[in-house]
């Protein structure tokens, strides 16, 4: 849970958005190179990031190239020759960068990255879920879900350090508009703060014309496994890391985080599984009378990848019921952070293993609502087996409505 | 007397063993340009066939550091190196892009076309042998008409002419791009010591003869470079800032079947094709001349030498 308590060191308190949030955290990480291409609803950061920059006092290039994969590719080249770089994209662009997210993980590259969630197309839609993040999922880049505007520039910065300690590159993803456009109050900590958490980077191997080497050639099969265990076990690495990042972060700044927040969970029966922004409408349901009576805990997962499995099974093991809410579906299949959380639970014994009821909703950023959730709720108490076991909830139009991706002109009979 | 070749330096960057097929066109090029940038100089490559010539992990040919980029994105790549070492006061340290003709004129259009409009401060060398050879010859926007490849299978070859990668990027306005031939090293190594001296988007456009893709004998590399340029089929030239055009060796008009017949891609190019073939040839050369001439009476001053 974030708690908000006086900071130790200078700090002060700004109205930012999401985004705003989002470029705070790349600028007082002291970032070196930026390059972006501007997509809605991420365009707000880059624009937040070239105004900060001309106050750099550090040499610093905004590079504005053609594209999200010549981004990608920039900050490629320009991390690889040892500087801390940032990028920001959402949905398509996203998705035109796929190539190169493999590309920044395989070369073991320490760039962090904010991808606005947004639905993919077509239809176009601007508005949020989960499927340009989760398309991303097997690219080798470690991915955190934020909740807050606070939760966004913390993490940007958090997301340097353990970029930087393991070569792992990570990426940070907030909600569409209901975040990233959303103002809150956010502490903005003070430059020292973040340099005391955050010392320059100093790569252990870069682009350097005194030492030189090839980086990125032919890879046979006797070395190309090697070479992706190495990646494989270092972003596991980041599961036991980002917990010590917290602590200190925690420490400079009174915020405290975990990778899986929990609450009511100590006598749950019944556990709701959310990510991003949908948690903090979760936690306002199961503060309702009807949940407390039900003993209905919610578990927001925050950190997607390294999935912190065990630490799911610990806090899941023994309930009876969860409900997890999917802003994305794996098309033929589940929502992903339900089918994720099933493999997790795998691991349990028989009788602490709780049944998984799955819920596709809120896509292309329909409203996640607090009473969509207790829909959510009640479905999961009333039945007593997940049969189906992934509910799409909150349609609008009626069963047998014409559904096709087409205008044509005709009204749709809703 | 001494010219431009006796005065290159005599420490070898490109090292023995790589992986070039023999009397590959690539080799004398690269090893050229890296004794005239030297050995503060950062390469990247995009998929192409030197990002096999320069070896298999753990194996690098080059003395210099070498990054390999995805196939579309070498300059973008090649634009972040720039970044950081300017970020990090290495403004000295040259960067070299080493690209195919696949990753210039076609997939990497994109990306070339932003770094060249950003003026990004390097040096992009296209070395065009007509066709995707390192994933076993097939047809690019480079292929030239008439040209066998295994896309272009059918009894004329491929039926469009080449794309004109000079007047694109002249139309970027970059600083400087020349073309170059293996056949002229004194021309080569002057342009890349002009490119050299400049700074912003500079673009070497080298002549790559390919006996594997070509179906032409190993032995005939320079010949057919010669050829190429006496043909007018690959006319030596300059062009400063998008804007002043100088012809460096003029054609001397030799049959065009003299540089057809060295190669089994044209084997199947009938007597009026070649023909065909002559004309495009002079009416290309004509259009350089006239806009040389044109660019040189409307800013006498500006013209160089």
């Amino acid at each position: 849970m974030t708690t908000t308590v006086p900071a130790p060191a200078a700090s002060r308190t700004s109205i930012l958005t999401g985004n705003q949030a989002a470029a705070w955290g790349a600028f007082l990480a002291r970032t070196q190179v930026v390059s972006a291409y501007p997509i809605t609803p991420q365009t707000t950061i880059i624009e937040t990031l070239a105004d900060l920059y001309q106050r750099a006092t550090w040499p610093s290039r905004f590079v504005n190239v053609e594209s999200e994969h010549s981004a990608m590719a920039v900050c490629i080249g320009a991390s690889i020759t040892g500087t801390r770089v940032f990028t920001a994209t959402s949905a398509q662009g996203l998705a035109l960068m796929h190539e190169l997210l493999h590309w920044a993980a395989g070369s073991r590259l320490p760039i962090v990255m904010v991808d606005v969630n947004r639905a993919m197309a077509p239809g176009w839609s601007i508005w949020t879920d989960q499927n340009d993040s989760l398309s991303q999922r097997d690219t080798g880049w470690a991915q955190v879900y934020c909740s807050t505007a606070q939760d966004v520039l913390d993490h940007v910065v958090m997301a340097f350090r353990l970029a930087e300690t393991t070569n792992v590159p990570v990426m940070v993803v907030e909600d569409a508009f209901v975040l990233s456009h959303t103002a809150e109050a956010v502490e903005v900590p003070a430059q020292e703060v973040v340099d005391n958490f955050l010392p320059p980077r100093t790569p252990s191997f870069k682009l350097d014309v005194e030492k030189p080497a090839a980086f990125g050639g032919l890879l046979g099969p006797d070395w190309y496994q090697e070479v992706r265990q190495d990646l494989h076990d270092s972003m596991l690495r980041i599961g036991g890391l980002l917990p010590k990042a917290y602590a200190d972060w925690a420490r400079l700044t009174g915020r405290a985080y975990d990778v899986v927040e929990t609450w009511h969970m100590d006598d749950a029966r019944v556990a709701l599984v959310t990510s991003g922004t949908v948690s903090q409408t979760a936690q306002e349901v199961v503060e309702s009378d009807w949940a407390r009576r039900e003993k209905v805990g919610l578990v927001q997962i925050r950190l997607f990848r390294p999935f912190p499995a065990a630490r799911l099974r610990e806090v899941l093991g023994g309930v009876e019921k969860v409900a997890v809410i999917d802003r994305n579906c794996s098309y033929g299949h589940h929502g992903i952070f339900f089918q994720e959380l099933k493999s997790a639970l795998y691991g349990l014994p028989d009788a602490r293993r709780p049944k998984a009821y799955g819920y596709v909703m809120g896509l292309g950023g329909r409203d996640v609502s607090v009473e969509s959730i207790e829909d959510v709720l009640r479905r999961t108490v009333s039945r007593p087996a997940p049969e189906p076991e992934t509910t799409w909830l909150g349609a609008v139009l009626p069963p047998g409505a014409p559904v096709k991706a087409c205008a044509c002109g005709e009204e749709v009979t809703r | 007397m001494s010219g431009p070749m006796d005065a290159l330096s005599h420490e070898e960057i490109l090292r023995a063993g790589h992986l070039a097929c023999p009397g590959c066109g690539v080799t004398p090029a690269y090893r050229w340009a890296l004794k005239v940038l030297g050995r503060r100089t950062i390469v990247t490559a995009p998929a192409c066939c030197f990002a096999v010539i320069d070896g298999a992990f753990p194996y690098s040919a080059s003395s210099v550091p070498f990054l390999h980029a995805a196939f579309e994105a070498a300059p973008a790549y090649a634009s972040g190196v720039r970044a950081a070492l300017d970020v990090t006061g290495q403004h000295d340290v040259n960067v070299l892009v080493w690209a195919g003709d696949g990753g210039t004129f076609d997939i990497g259009l994109q990306s070339l076309s932003a770094a060249a409009e950003r003026n990004e401060d390097m040096i992009y060398v296209c070395y065009d042998n007509e066709a995707y050879m390192n994933t076993g010859i097939q047809r690019s926007s480079a292929t030239p008409r008439g040209a066998w490849t295994m896309t272009t299978p059918a009894k004329d070859g491929k039926r469009e002419p080449k794309k004109h990668l000079g007047e694109i990027m002249a139309a970027h306005r970059i600083p400087y791009f020349a073309t170059v031939s293996i056949s002229h090293p004194e021309d080569f190594v002057r342009k890349l010591e002009t490119a050299k001296s400049m700074r912003g988007f500079r673009l070497l456009h080298y002549f790559c003869p390919c006996p594997t893709g070509w179906k032409a004998d190993s032995r005939h590399m320079a010949e057919l470079g010669r050829l190429a340029v006496e043909t007018g089929v690959f006319p030596l030239y300059e062009v400063f800032d998008g804007v002043r055009t100088v012809v460096n060796v003029a054609p001397a008009w030799t049959p065009m079947k003299e540089y057809l017949k060295l190669q089994g891609r044209f084997a199947q190019v009938t007597p009026p094709e070649v023909e065909a073939m002559e004309r495009e040839a002079r009416a290309e050369w004509a259009r350089l001349e006239r806009r040389a001439r044109a660019e040189a009476e409307a800013e006498p001053a500006a013209a160089p030498r």
